[in-house]
């Protein structure tokens, strides 16, 4: 357990590669993994290493975002003392404004008496120990450190986030670049910051001042120059969640016991909120296999190869092969899907064939409750 | 402070010895129930549902594992600013204390609680049925028939009946006569232990029968039979749907093969009144490449590579490579490993199965404690 730490996630992601998915609602809060939305894994993670201050900042389409963490209850974040703090932003470009919604909150920031915060992104989907992060961060005694992952598939996975160039014999940061999907190696750059909130504060009033606007990320690596920066290498499983296609490997990574032993462990669980669904009943003359199956669902037709989100209903004689359907629908008769993604609330009609491909997957966007 | 309309008090000290193993370390309200619940969740369920946020819960034999389930109520929206919550254990006084002596004993002795909401109406309840029903119809029935008690009663077969509280009514419905597990009865008609009394009435009531020495101080025996005599309106009201009482091995291994029944009326799987549980933070169940399942209950925390035929798995279950499993309930954490048969079984929670094993003769129940571990039945080369 850490003591003295914050975290702060700051939600400004680029959602260019996954629009589909985040008509309604920000990468954060996609679901993924039959139950969870992305940010569970980051907050479990933040949550599981004893921090108990956390703030998110989010753009404005944050309904389904604060909607899904409430009061933080599921991640014991309903607290007296700190808990859970959500600040939207009202502008349309978030992602090169991060700095003046940091900036307006500052009070928040000032006001939480950690002197050390972990500044965090969402969509790099994982089970990590920060205490282990935090302890390394201490040890080196730079101004900030910044977690990597080392990838041998920087051309199909990772592609646009930030690759770091380290010196492997110092763990200290050379230099920063961008994964284009020219060469499979590379460090990426999880997005996990650890400094002093004093070393925040100011690169967020440097930041903010500072006339060409772009993601706080992108100003902190601007400083390279002026700060020490150390590098904590993570070995763990990370799914990155920014494309179509990469969501939907994601997913289908799930199903393997090497992926999904690593992150859903016992003792760092991951806590999503709470839908008090019954249990699955499998009826008579269902088939399934190899799929990862949530509560709340009715199944009797088969499926194969494929993630179950809550309260879904799979009548006789469907097949699903190879999808990911999101929460509370209804399969009726006789449908057939493969390398399809459903989103949530969607009711597919009797007898209808979808098919898409492993690189393409073919998404059926959410369909509102309301017209 | 304000006034509480209907306050439920939910009975919930009976060890339910008849349950064997299931209830050497809990009371029966605590025993796991239905795939991921445990049985008095369906009491605290529908009083949620129902509207009431006032709920206290008498506790006596071992309530750490209730105590643990229910908490401070917050699967069932019992946090609450007024009301809520609150377990009603035995206590001390200046003068001694008593163990809760009977039903109404346990009400009795815990009148102060209900005098500090000062309801109108008064909800009594036993915390080990399972059915989901709405209590505000009953109240509303109970207050247009100018009631002093109300009594859920089902019709039950005529063969059946000498099991039960039996009520005599007339054409109205108003009870007439009540009797406990007649050798012939007269009706059909079974109490289901689901009182509601007018606070005034049943106050009045528990303090005679805490002074009559010669009483069992029960409700049953006692409170309803003092009531007839003295001419108050005892109203019957029917109710119908599923209830059952899991008082033995049987009952409680008939009622989860209930559950599974295709056309069952339990309603388990009906969100529009959701049954509310503490859960614990699992991933979602994995079914393996070679796995099949019929007619069974799954959830959360399980991962199933061997076969599992109409049966129910709760929480955080593995089950091997060529292990069969039917007409079984297998409770949470269970390890059921490779090449294992087990049927008409109830497996408790932590069990570890090792492989190579058979267990139940598919007669009998075969009933393995919780915690225990089978070792393996291959035989060594």
């Amino acid at each position: 357990m850490i003591k003295d730490y914050m975290a702060i996630i700051n939600l400004a992601e680029n959602e260019n590669d996954i629009r589909s998915l985040t008509t309604n609602r920000p990468i954060a809060s996609i679901p993924i993994g039959s139950r969870y939305r992305v940010i569970d894994f980051i907050l479990s993670n933040i949550v599981n290493c004893g921090i108990q201050n956390v703030g998110i900042f989010s753009a404005s389409n944050s309904r389904s975002l604060t909607d899904h963490v409430g009061t933080g209850k599921a991640w014991d974040l309903n607290r007296k003392i700190d808990g859970l703090f959500v600040f939207n932003h009202g502008l349309c470009d978030f992602v090169n404004h991060d700095s003046k919604l940091l900036k307006n909150n500052m009070e928040y920031i000032y006001r939480s008496t950690s002197d050390n915060v972990i500044l965090a992104s969402s969509y790099m989907v994982c089970n990590m120990d920060l205490a282990e992060v935090v302890h390394a961060h201490e040890a080196s005694g730079a101004d900030m450190t910044v977690v990597y992952k080392q990838t041998d598939e920087a051309d199909e996975e990772f592609l646009n986030c930030y690759t770091l160039d380290v010196d492997e014999k110092t763990n200290k940061l050379l230099g920063v670049g961008k994964n284009i999907g020219f060469s499979k190696k590379a460090n990426i750059c999880m997005e996990i910051f650890l400094m002093k909130k004093e070393k925040l504060v100011e690169l967020i009033y440097k930041s903010a001042h500072n006339l060409n606007s772009k993601s706080f990320i992108s100003f902190i690596f601007n400083e390279l120059g002026n700060l020490s920066i150390n590098t904590y290498k993570y070995d763990g499983i990370v799914l990155c969640i920014n494309t179509i296609s990469s969501y939907y490997r994601s997913n289908m990574k799930m199903l393997t016991p090497e992926v999904s032993d690593k992150l859903f462990r016992s003792d760092r669980p991951i806590y999503t909120k709470i839908k008090d669904e019954p249990p699955t009943l499998y009826v008579k003359g269902c088939q399934v296999q190899n799929s990862l199956i949530a509560d709340g669902c009715v199944i009797k037709g088969k499926v194969k190869n494929s993630v179950i989100g809550r309260y879904v209903d799979i009548e006789d004689d469907v097949e699903i092969e190879n999808c990911i359907i999101l929460q509370n629908i209804r399969i009726h008769k006789g449908a057939k899907l493969s390398h399809v993604i459903i989103d949530k609330n969607v009711d597919i009609e009797e007898g209808t064939e979808l098919k898409g491909n492993e690189t393409f997957p073919l998404v059926i966007e959410k369909k509102n409750l309301f017209k | 402070m304000a006034k509480k309309n209907m306050v439920a008090m939910i009975l919930a000290g009976g060890q339910g010895s008849r349950l064997g193993l299931m209830t050497k370390q809990m009371a029966k309200p605590a025993v796991p129930f239905g795939g991921k619940y445990r049985i008095i969740d369906f009491a605290l369920s529908n009083c949620c549902n129902s509207g009431i946020d006032t709920v206290g819960i008498l506790t006596q034999y071992k309530p750490q594992m209730l105590n643990a389930h229910i908490g401070i109520g917050t699967p069932w929206d019992f946090d609450r600013v007024h009301g809520g919550i609150a377990t009603l254990p035995p206590y001390m006084t200046e003068v001694g204390g008593d163990w809760y002596k009977g039903t109404a004993n346990a009400i009795y002795q815990n009148l102060n609680y209900l005098d500090g909401y000062n309801p109108e109406y008064v909800l009594v309840l036993s915390g080990d049925h399972i059915y989901k029903m709405d209590y505000r119809k009953m109240l509303k029935h109970h207050i247009e028939t100018s009631a002093d008690a109300t009594i859920a009663v089902i019709d039950v077969p005529l063969s059946e009946a000498s099991r039960f509280g039996i009520m005599n009514t007339d054409a109205d419905g108003v009870i007439e006569s009540f009797e406990e597990k007649p050798k012939n009865p007269k009706s059909t008609l079974a109490s289901m232990g689901i009182y509601i009394f007018t606070y005034d009435k049943l106050k009045k009531y528990l303090i005679e029968d805490a002074e009559n020495k010669n009483s069992e101080n029960d409700f049953g025996k006692n409170i309803i039979p003092a009531m007839l005599a003295n001419k108050e309106k005892m109203v019957a009201y029917s109710f119908s749907g599923y209830w059952k009482d899991v008082g033995t091995v049987d009952s409680y291994w008939e009622a989860h093969m209930d559950l599974l029944s295709p056309d069952n009326d339990v309603e388990l799987f009906n969100t529009d009144w959701k049954i509310y549980t503490s859960t614990e933070a699992r991933p979602s169940q994995y079914i393996g490449p070679e796995a099949q399942l019929e007619n069974s209950i799954v959830t959360e925390g399980c991962i199933i590579y061997g076969q599992v035929i109409n049966s129910i798995v709760f929480p955080g279950v593995y089950i091997g490579k060529n292990t069969r499993i039917e007409n079984s309930i297998i409770m949470e954490n269970a390890v059921i490993e490779d090449n294992v048969m087990v049927s008409k079984s109830i497996i408790l929670e932590n069990v570890k199965v090792e492989s190579h094993n058979a267990i139940g003769n598919g007669k009998d129940i075969a009933v393995i404690d919780s915690g225990k571990v089978v070792p393996s039945q291959a035989k060594m080369e």
